[in-house]
């Protein structure tokens, strides 16, 4: 059966998203200053690097981006198995007392953001994390939010949502399957 | 009590019908003429040959009756159509004393499956050292004429001199484990690529054959008989050839599991498969085959070593060395010579009767089917298929290395002087 | 993904490379000084050594520390459980413990084997070392560590030109190294005296030579095994002296090697037999880089061994 498959953004919707997204962050930060954005993989790293490349254009600053991959803080390795690690980067300084924001691209159960908070935990301490999200699409499982949401999309579980970025996969869209 | 085996084919010819009586083969009839008997069994389709013969049995019994005793593994030398085997001498006290052979010749005939007949050691304790008291065995109610340290090569040349000389005295036989003991310490397959890849010390092949060109030779040189328990290998098959083109009187068994396993069970490090010696390349599994059609070995032996649950049950390395063999001689014997078109069931009959008789001197066996001789003979149906199961094997131990596999040919009926020890595959 | 790592050959190329991957990035997490990671939390790891190896079950019980599982050490050293029986004996004790994964060092070969697949357990079976059979983890951080040096520590050692060299009959180093190495692309040719060489190694995938100055020539590394007095004993070779003087790595010999060739050695090492004291501390050794790596790469063999599932359910949209 092919799953029946509609497109909710587009590549103009994603960088609109990711500039109000920016807007957004610098806001309630009140300016870049202490800012650091970690871009959880494999998805979040470009939408944090594009996050951090709109703020340079709206404050001429630049905002430190970083990389966290979170495979081995998962608590699922009985249900999914192994899989090949990703890179973990932090940007010169570290995250020690700083404003961190996690990026990720689908807010879902909250599981990913719960390990991305334990590794987080091992590499420094933050003063604050926060969490911006290209798209919400509900369901959690665990007391999560984020403070910045791309775009909220209702989705039945049965239901999945592929994001799909030029940097990884050649195109930007949002795609709801099934 | 007169029994009429009616429409039984005698070495697989023409099939007749015979007659038991009083132990004794009583008459031959073309097939459906016979007179009635008190007891009739329909043996049609079914082959009669003279009760099989194991010059090479382990029946552990005295020392190790957990893995087998004297009734279980006559039992199952039954069951496997045999009706006389002979006992090996490393039990627990040593088989070295006319009071041991004595005490399981006695046990076998209180058993009934089939005769026992004792293995004398060669040596006192298999140690090596002294020469056991061979002519008080020879002497004793047990009629040792076999005599071996099996399980330990008479190693020591002087020793082999002496034994093979001082035998002739009562006609006996020195039946030599080949083995050179400095080439196969610690030794745990067969010596070759497949060793070195799995990590297992070898069997070197030369260890085998440079005893044997030493025997063959000894036994030329004291005008002795000599026979070579279970050879494995080409070049055992090609010394034994040599040395009867060149007169000497030597005689040669192959175990059935060299006649159809190769070394690359070793893989599995399933100690089921260890066994001494080990098992080959199918390349001397082909050897030994061309060896045992031709005539160059003599017999098939089953080399049938039981052992407790415990001692196979464990790595490769702690596991004892030995395979149960009784149960599944025959029909390994039908798949590889007779199914092939290597043996005729006379040949059969030869190999694994006769030639086995006539080696250790047993008399009443091995004699052909004819009128007037004693009726020990085997009910074999050629075409029945049957699987492995080791926990319906009449043996205590379960050391088959051939679980579920399906064989060829089945034991229906054995008799031992015209009684019946197997009917209808079972425990008569 | 393979259930078991019984031997180096059980690994084909992605394989081997995926678990060299995966210990790069657990170095590179353990640099950012990250002494633990949650993964493993609530499994337990066996460490089952029958033998003595202080060296290969620190490194196990570290790796398996470094990822929250939880570690039991059974030492059982010595002639007390020698006999078979008990190793099938722990082995269903292992399982009422509900162990998850168990580390087995045995001097009988195959023993890891049958530890897997006789049916005594259903945990995953880590070879450490098996009489003188396999010890693929060790073969595991010697392709790290060579990676490391000749490869950027990307990919595989296609063409890298890698000499061992001792007593490759009894050594389950050069077992495994031979079949993952071939397994990598790397051109290995082993050297010793032909007593120290097994029956059929003309048959193994690697070169094999009587001649160390000629195999050492322009090769990329050489990994030195250790040689053990018994052997000379058993006749093996005549005496130390001319068994380093024929087969042992001194500075001269070393030289012989590519520019930036380099110098492993299992441990633990003769100075003075297999390998000078001035090799074994010299620029080219990376003897102990090799003990950091291992308890990377045993990270990750247990990582990926403990989470190989038959099929992976999908989490959509996460
Ligand atoms: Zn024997």
């Amino acid at each position: 059966m092919v799953p029946a498959s509609a497109r909710v953004l587009d590549a103009a919707d994603i960088a609109r998203s990711v500039s109000r997204l920016s807007h957004e962050i610098l806001e309630r930060s009140h300016g870049s200053r202490d800012l650091v954005l970690l871009g959880i993989q494999t998805r979040g790293v470009p939408l944090a690097h594009r996050i951090a490349g709109r703020m340079a254009e709206i404050e001429s600053t630049t905002v430190p981006c970083g990389a966290l991959d979170i495979t081995m803080y998962r608590d699922d390795l009985r249900l999914r198995g192994a899989r090949p690690l990703d890179v973990t980067e932090l940007p010169e300084g570290g995250v020690d007392d700083r404003v961190v924001v996690l990026v990720d691209d689908v807010l879902y159960s909250g599981r990913t953001i719960r390990a991305a908070l334990d590794a987080i935990s091992d590499l420094g301490r933050p003063r604050a994390v926060q969490l911006a999200v290209l798209v919400d699409r509900g369901h959690r499982e665990l007391p999560i939010r984020a403070d910045y949401v791309g775009k909220n999309i209702p989705t039945s579980r049965e239901q999945a949502v592929r994001v799909r970025l030029a940097e990884v996969d050649g195109i930007d869209e949002v795609v709801v399957e099934g | 009590m007169s029994m009429v085996i009616r429409e039984v084919a005698p070495y697989g010819e023409e099939a007749v019908d015979m007659t038991i009586d009083d132990g004794r083969i009583a008459r031959i009839d073309p097939a459906g003429s016979a007179p009635a008997g008190e007891r009739e069994i329909d043996a049609s389709g079914l082959i009669v040959l003279p009760g099989l013969v194991d010059l090479h049995t382990h029946l552990r019994e005295p020392g190790r009756e957990d893995a087998e005793t004297i009734e279980s593994g006559t039992a199952a030398a039954a069951l496997g159509g045999f009706t006389a085997v002979h006992a090996m001498a490393n039990t627990q006290p040593v088989a070295d004393t006319a009071g041991v052979v004595e005490q399981v010749w006695r046990r076998g005939q209180e058993a009934g499956y089939c005769d026992v007949h004792p293995v004398g050691a060669v040596t006192v304790g298999l140690a090596g050292e002294r020469l056991a008291e061979l002519g008080a065995m020879a002497d004793s109610a047990a009629r040792v004429r076999v005599f071996s340290d099996d399980g330990i090569c008479v190693s020591d040349a002087v020793l082999m001199r002496r034994a093979l000389e001082y035998v002739k005295a009562f006609d006996g036989v020195i039946a030599q484990h080949a083995q050179e003991p400095r080439l196969t310490e610690g030794a745990q397959m067969n010596e070759g690529e497949l060793s070195g890849v799995l990590g297992l010390r070898g069997w070197p092949p030369v260890a085998e054959e440079a005893i044997i060109a030493r025997d063959v030779l000894l036994a030329e040189h004291v005008g002795s008989r000599v026979h070579i328990c279970h050879l494995s290998t080409r070049g055992s098959v090609d010394i034994i050839r040599w040395a009867k083109q060149r007169g000497i009187d030597v005689t040669a068994e192959v175990t059935p599991h060299h006649l159809i396993l190769t070394e690359e069970l070793a893989t599995t490090y399933d100690p089921r498969y260890k066994v001494n010696p080990p098992l080959r390349t199918a390349d001397d599994v082909a050897a030994v085959r061309e060896g045992l059609a031709d005539g160059t070995i003599d017999i098939v032996a089953t080399d049938h070593a039981p052992h407790a649950h415990e001692d196979k049950d464990c790595e490769w390395g702690a596991g004892a060395f030995g395979m149960l063999g009784l149960q599944t001689a025959l029909s390994v014997v039908i798949e590889t010579m007779v199914e092939t078109g290597r043996l005729s069931w006379r040949e059969v009959a030869d190999r694994m009767s006769t030639a086995p008789a006539i080696i250790g001197r047993v008399e009443s066996q091995g004699r052909p089917l004819e009128v007037g001789e004693p009726a020990n003979l085997v009910l074999v149906d050629p075409r029945a298929r049957w699987h492995v199961n080791a926990d319906a094997l009449a043996s205590r131990s379960r050391n088959t290395p051939f679980e579920g596999r399906e064989m060829s040919g089945r034991v229906v009926a054995t008799f031992l002087r015209g009684r019946p020890t197997v009917l209808e595959g079972r425990l008569a | 993904m393979i259930r078991h790592l019984l031997s180096a050959g059980d690994l084909d190329r992605d394989e081997a490379i995926a678990i060299l991957d995966t210990a790069g990035e657990l170095a590179r997490a353990t640099g950012r000084s990250v002494k633990k990671l949650p993964t493993l939390r609530g499994r337990t790891v066996v460490n089952l050594f029958y033998e003595d190896s202080t060296r290969t079950r620190i490194s196990f019980e570290a790796a398996a520390k470094r990822l929250s599982a939880d570690v039991i050490t059974f030492s059982a050293k010595g002639s007390s459980v020698s006999k078979g029986e008990s190793l099938k004996d722990t082995a269903l004790t292992l399982e009422a413990m509900g162990a998850d994964a168990v580390v087995v060092r045995h001097s009988a070969s195959g023993a890891a084997h049958r530890l897997a697949m006789s049916g005594w357990t259903d945990c995953v079976v880590v070879n450490a070392g098996d009489g003188t059979h396999e010890h693929p983890t060790q073969a595991l951080l010697d392709a790290y560590t060579l990676r490391h040096h000749l490869s950027d520590g990307a990919g595989d050692l296609q063409g890298r030109r890698v000499v061992i060299v001792g007593d490759i009959l009894h050594s389950r180093v050069a077992r495994s190294n031979v079949l993952l190495l071939e397994t990598l692309g790397a051109e290995v040719t082993v050297v010793g005296p032909p007593t120290l060489l097994p029956v059929g190694v003309e048959g193994w995938p690697c070169s094999v030579s009587y001649d160390l100055d000629n195999a050492l020539t322009g090769a990329d590394a050489v990994m030195m095994l250790r040689v053990q007095n018994e052997r000379m004993n058993a006749a093996y070779f005549p005496s130390a002296r001319e068994y380093s003087r024929r087969y042992g790595l001194d500075r001269h010999r070393a030289e012989l090697l590519a520019p930036d060739g380099i110098v492993l050695h299992p441990g633990p090492m003769n100075r003075g037999m297999e390998i000078t004291a001035e090799v074994a501390d010299g620029p080219r050794s990376v003897v102990v880089e090799q003990v950091t790596n291992g308890v990377h790469v045993r990270m990750a063999v247990l990582y990926r061994l403990m989470g190989a599932l038959p099929e992976l359910e999908s989490e959509a949209g996460s």
